[in-house]
């Protein structure tokens, strides 16, 4: 009987996990796939065929037999979208490298910090992270509009004549998921750049290396599977992002996240923005397999 | 780039922070401001947190969040730590790759996808969104932080002190409770923390699968900032900020606290 319970215990420890995220991942997004080659229809649910989970095998064939790529057709042929795509892949990679330049020197910072500091400082690092992200991106619409701090403290200072128009423009973007995606950039880095063997360098300047070219012949070199976990971890979400794009960006500031939210909410064309989501996916798709490699590689190193 | 703690290190340092933090604390003390200009000081004032008290819609909000956070967190907790338990400790079993592809896949997947899929099954189930189907999404995107979370700390947790525990006559549910849960309590602790506050924090998700009467605060917040920044939103945001911090700064000192009095006992027990 004991044994029974436990084995029970034990099965019960992956089936009910399993369970839960079959039924809420993967078969909500089994949906996705399969709406995206459904119609639109002005009914409840707007699309066809409607698919009731509770038709069971028959009528769910039936419903396979109606499916088109028409949704597909459409979104390569407006311009719109795959302008969207474009200008989201495009954004995410300059917001990257700018996090990059301004992660590395801060992470380098902390790990030359006195030991008994750099806990304190990784703290401070992570803080920002716990606190909410809406609320960090919506900080900046005081400080960046036409009115805001950052124009009357350039115009204090007589560097502009007038104000700036930074609110609602593409570089609003990139100051947002810069400062919102600082972390993610600074914590690989850190954990990198604080394990290396500082008498590597030395070695470098006894073999007559200045400190700038030990830096970019030792520590760079070696940094670098940080600064490829950093730029994943940084330009994968930022590709989907739709907070920062909707609050900080002007109404012509296209990214994709954007784009499917309004087609979802303002045009309720479910089917096209589940077309939307399977392409923005398939897109992804490349950089996490690629990010995935880079860490396998990186764990298998370190054993 | 030099390698000790010289001027330039210092101040990429000091920049970069000020960059982090500055503005919230901008937001922080603008919420302060007695002025309804959110950008003009004019003088220090606690008008604006006693109107977001007062404002009921806002604060049914703010309930609706804390108790969807809650639940959600709780529950995502006790699937997580399931989950990573079966990760580590269950190194083949059916459909054991499409398990661990769907704990990593929520990580990457965007919120704009994790919601809109997530909203087709309740439609097609014929349920009604709400208070509901928003802790059920949080739960399924949570679960699996605290799923990487616990997996970290019990790839590195000794089984041998569990297996002492089986020799000395323990069942393995005993073993489970008193020796292995309690060292693996700070990353379950950890986990939930992380969950509760991806719930309060989520809009994306929520903005998908709440119906009426079940509006959270971060949906307020979003839908109140597109009309413009007030000082009343200010004023929750600062609560939200402070709460969070503290919250984090509390648990993070009671966990280096239990660290240090574990180490300790470690020691003693290598001195006798």
């Amino acid at each position: 009987m004991k044994r029974v319970l436990q084995s029970i215990a034990a099965r019960s420890t992956i089936w009910v996990p399993y369970f839960w995220l079959l039924l809420l991942f993967l078969a909500p997004f089994l949906m996705v796939v399969k709406l995206s080659v459904s119609e639109p229809a002005i009914a409840q649910p707007p699309y066809l065929p409607a698919m009731d989970f509770w038709d069971g095998p028959p009528g769910w064939w039936e419903d396979i037999r109606q499916f088109s790529i028409s949704n597909y057709i459409f979104i390569m042929e407006d311009s719109l979208y795959w302008k969207s795509y474009l200008s989201s892949l495009r954004i995410a990679i300059i917001a990257t490298s700018l996090t990059l330049l301004i992660g590395y020197p801060l992470a380098y910072g902390m790990a030359r910090a006195p030991r008994a500091w750099r806990p304190t400082l990784l703290m401070l690092v992570i803080l920002p992270f716990w606190t909410s992200f809406l609320i960090r991106v919506y900080a900046w619409i005081g400080i960046l509009k036409k009115e805001g701090l950052l124009n009357q403290f350039l115009l204090w200072l007589g560097v502009i004549g007038e104000p700036l128009t930074i609110l609602n423009t593409n570089i609003a973007v990139y100051i947002g998921i810069v400062y919102s995606y600082l972390p993610f950039m600074v914590l690989p880095l850190y954990a990198n750049l604080e394990k290396q063997d500082v008498s590597l360098l030395e070695a470098a300047n006894d073999l007559g290396c200045t400190n700038r070219q030990a830096f970019w012949k030792v520590t760079w070199p070696l940094s670098l599977p940080g600064v490829i976990a950093g730029c994943f971890l940084v330009f994968i979400p930022t590709v989907g992002e739709f907070v920062i794009p909707s609050l900080l960006g002007g109404s012509d500031t296209l990214m994709i996240g954007r784009t499917l939210y309004d087609e979802f909410f303002q045009n309720r064309d479910w089917p096209v923005s589940s077309a939307v989501a399977v392409i923005l996916l398939l897109i992804l798709i490349v950089p996490i397999m690629l990010f995935q490699r880079s860490e396998g590689r990186a764990k298998e190193r370190e054993q | 780039m030099n390698r000790s703690w010289s001027p330039f290190n210092i101040s990429s340092v000091v920049l970069g922070f000020a960059f982090l933090y500055i503005p919230i604390i901008i937001l922080i003390i603008y919420s302060f401001n007695a002025s309804k200009l959110v950008t003009v000081w004019a003088g220090f004032s606690t008008q604006w947190y006693a109107l977001a008290f007062q404002n009921t819609s806002l604060m049914n909000a703010a309930w609706v969040t804390i108790r969807v956070g809650l639940i959600s967190a709780t529950i995502a907790t006790v699937l997580g730590t399931m989950a990573a338990l079966a990760l580590v400790r269950y190194n083949v079993f059916k459909g054991r790759f499409l398990f661990s592809g769907m704990i990593y896949a929520p990580l990457v997947m965007p919120e704009v996808i994790t919601g809109l899929s997530l909203l087709l099954l309740f439609v097609s189930m014929g349920m009604d969104r709400g208070i509901v189907t928003v802790i059920l999404a949080h739960i399924t995107f949570s679960m699996c932080f605290v799923a990487v979370v616990v997996q970290s700390r019990l790839i590195s947790f000794d089984r041998s002190l569990e297996e002492a525990a089986l020799d000395l006559g323990a069942t393995p549910a005993r073993a489970f409770v008193q020796i292995t849960l309690p060292i693996i309590a700070p990353s379950i602790f950890a986990g939930w923390m992380l969950a509760f506050t991806l719930s309060l924090d989520d809009l994306v998700i929520a903005q998908f699968n709440s119906g009426p009467g079940a509006t959270t605060l971060p949906m307020k917040i979003f839908s109140q900032v597109r009309l413009g920044v007030t000082p009343e939103i200010n004023a929750v945001c600062a609560i939200l900020v402070a709460a969070v911090a503290s919250g984090v700064i509390i648990a993070s000192v009671l966990l280096k606290r239990q660290e240090v009095r574990r180490m300790r006992a470690e020691q003693l027990a290598a001195q006798a």
